[in-house]
């Protein structure tokens, strides 16, 4: 009997074992991301702004040229590529602690921009790489290194929803949030992607898509426990949808 | 412009038109007095001579877009003053690092803190050390008149492609607002070329290219390290000096950027008198001319740092010196605007007074 194989490598994943966790979503993403690169053949004129967080070494493993920017500041950076390169396909990838908090300015104002780039936000609900502490998606109630009694709403403030709020600025073309917990959801997100890159390319706007990712190791869970935390706990906080596009509501811009 | 090709212009634009003829691809900035013209004017012009201008949000964000920029292997650059440039510092860090080529004004004002609008030289020690964190260098070009700052900010560019690094214009407001005839030169049309071995353009039928300032690996950075020191070494052939009225002088002051040219009519006046003095005017402050000043102690000669802050380049003078002479000081502080009739008298009175 012959082996069929059931799922293959696309090209610009690099054949390297990577730093995550075991369970670690980071991959995931970095896999939907170069998939749907390869298939639209686009690889060839993609230039990606990476930051800071457990991503930090996304040009190890994605084998896009690549620019590192300071932590939150990649909206910017990509900003600059995209100015003066129109014709290549940009996109920045972000985590919580860069996109929402250090960087809120950044990616704000680069969505009311409308800059004609995606960003990929992988939202984990803590810092991830400098050891758990607490993150502007930090649910209320989670326990983090810097908030151990759990996060405490009227003195910490309550998760920001970034999705929504990039939703609600004009130079945003497609805005939405998918989970990387199940396979149904996996479809959703391979869908978001597709589309925050399409409206890139149609040069109609920003596109945006958080994926709402693990973190085992700081969330102190078993990969499996982890995606059913994501689904029992962290979508009623962060809804999944599709809080704009461009395609649904023309002229919202 | 004049029948002989002459243009009267503020130094802010002088800058921005130098910029432009060199082929500038991306300028990115935010607003901050008394470099305001320089935005203004890349608003205006770079998008007509087929550039791209943003008006970012912040410094930290318009260093960035820089950033980005330029790693592309467009001629980028960005313009700010003293506060605006310390909060660019983060990301000179990264480019020195990643050797991301691009050419960054600062019309100096007054400090520490937001002090003043008026002109000062306190960053001197931001702009020669780095700033940044971490261990690096970056040229520093002090031009003194419009032409100058026209001509000085085009060669930047070529500079930073040379080195791949970053360059500062060091100006302060009285360069940036004075207004003098210039003229230009012709325009260079941006060249593709230029960075086809390096500059980010989509990894088509070659590896990815990176651009990144993060080396983990044990003794990895060291090697990159190692390699930058050699270039910041490298970069000494860089250094250019103006030497005025020092043949015979007893008594050369140096100093350098505006104050210099206050300096200047001081020295004539002194020199009308009949008083043995010069100038040296470093123009390259990094590198700093350390050879031509300690030549000049060699021969004899006495100094007087001048300088509109507390004495920054004053340490950079005596290192140059260090055991053949000292230097004295006159430090105008930022918040007054100097005369030439103090400098005047400063100087006369270290040439009868003696060194301090
Ligand atoms: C200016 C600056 N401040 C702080 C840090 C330290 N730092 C590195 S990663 C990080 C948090 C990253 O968290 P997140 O973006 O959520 O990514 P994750 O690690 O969870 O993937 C911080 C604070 C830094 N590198 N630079
Ligand atoms: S710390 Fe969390 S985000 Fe970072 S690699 Fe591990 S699981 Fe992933």
């Amino acid at each position: 009997m012959s082996e069929t194989l059931a799922f293959t490598r696309t090209p610009s994943v690099a054949v390297t074992p990577t730093h995550y966790c075991p369970g670690c979503q980071h991959g995931v993403a970095h896999r939907m991301v170069a998939e749907y690169l390869d298939a639209e053949k686009l690889a060839e004129k993609t230039i990606m702004v990476t930051s800071i967080g457990c991503s930090v070494f996304l040009y190890n493993y994605l084998r896009f040229d690549s620019v590192e920017a300071p932590h939150g500041r990649a909206p910017a950076t990509a900003t600059g590529v995209k100015r003066v390169s129109p014709d290549k396909v940009v996109f920045t990838y972000q985590g919580d602690g860069d996109l929402a908090s250090i960087g809120m300015a950044e990616i704000m104002h680069a969505a009311n921009r409308g800059e004609r780039i995606t960003v990929v936000f992988v939202n984990n609900t803590v810092y991830g790489m400098t050891g758990g502490q607490m993150a502007p998606t930090t649910l209320v109630g989670q326990k983090t290194t810097t908030s151990p009694a759990g996060r405490c709403a009227s003195t910490e403030g309550s998760p920001f929803r970034m999705a929504e709020i990039v939703a609600g600025l004009g130079g945003v073309a497609f805005s939405a949030r998918v989970a990387l917990n199940n396979v149904k959801h996996l479809a959703q997100a391979r869908k978001a992607i597709r589309r925050a890159f399409e409206v890139q390319l149609a040069g109609q706007g920003m596109g945006f898509v958080e994926l709402l990712a693990t973190c085992p190791t700081n969330w102190k869970m078993t990969p499996v426990q982890a995606n059913e935390h994501i689904e029992a706990a962290i979508i009623p906080t962060f809804p999944l949808g599709v809080f704009k596009d461009i395609a649904k509501n023309a002229g919202a811009c | 412009m004049s029948a002989d090709g002459r243009i009267f212009v503020k130094g802010n634009e002088a800058v921005s038109m130098g910029a432009i003829d060199a082929g500038l691809k991306g300028y990115f900035g935010y607003p901050i007095t008394p470099q305001n013209e320089i935005p203004e004017f890349m608003s205006l012009h770079l998008p007509k001579a087929g550039g791209a201008f943003v008006q970012a949000e912040s410094e930290m964000a318009a260093i960035n877009m820089v950033l980005g920029a330029a790693a592309t292997g467009a001629r980028a650059m960005t313009s700010s003053s003293s506060p605006g440039v310390s909060l660019m510092q983060e990301s000179f860090s990264y480019m020195a690092a990643s050797e991301t080529p691009c050419v960054v004004v600062n019309m100096m004002r007054g400090g520490p803190g937001l002090g003043d609008i008026n002109t000062a030289q306190g960053d001197y020690f931001q702009a020669t050390r780095g700033g940044g964190h971490g261990d690096y260098r970056t040229p520093v070009l002090a031009p003194s008149t419009c032409q100058e700052a026209y001509d000085l900010t085009r060669e930047a560019f070529d500079i930073a492609f040379r080195f791949r690094t970053p360059v500062m214009i060091l100006g302060d407001a009285i360069l940036g607002q004075m207004k003098e005839p210039i003229t230009r030169g012709e325009p260079r049309p941006a060249d593709p070329a230029e960075s086809a071995d390096w500059g980010l353009s989509g990894a088509k039928g070659r590896e990815q290219r990176v651009f990144r300032s993060l080396f983990l690996a044990e003794g990895l950075l060291t090697a990159v390290n190692q390699r930058l020191r050699a270039k910041f070494e490298a970069m000494s052939s860089l250094t250019r000096c103006e030497s005025f009225m020092t043949d015979d002088a007893e008594l050369v002051v140096v100093s350098f950027g505006s104050i210099a040219r206050i300096v200047k009519s001081s020295i004539r006046k002194l020199r009308a008198r009949g008083l043995k003095v010069g100038l040296l005017r470093p123009i390259t402050l990094f590198p700093f001319p350390s050879e031509a000043i300690a030549d000049l102690a060699r021969q004899g000669k006495r100094l007087l740092t001048i300088e509109h802050n507390m004495g920054q380049m004053l340490d950079d003078v005596r290192l140059a010196v260090c055991g053949i002479a000292d230097s004295a000081f006159h430090g105008t502080l930022s918040g007054t605007i100097p005369t030439p009739d103090e400098y005047e008298a400063a100087i006369e009175a270290a040439l009868t007074g003696g060194s301090k």
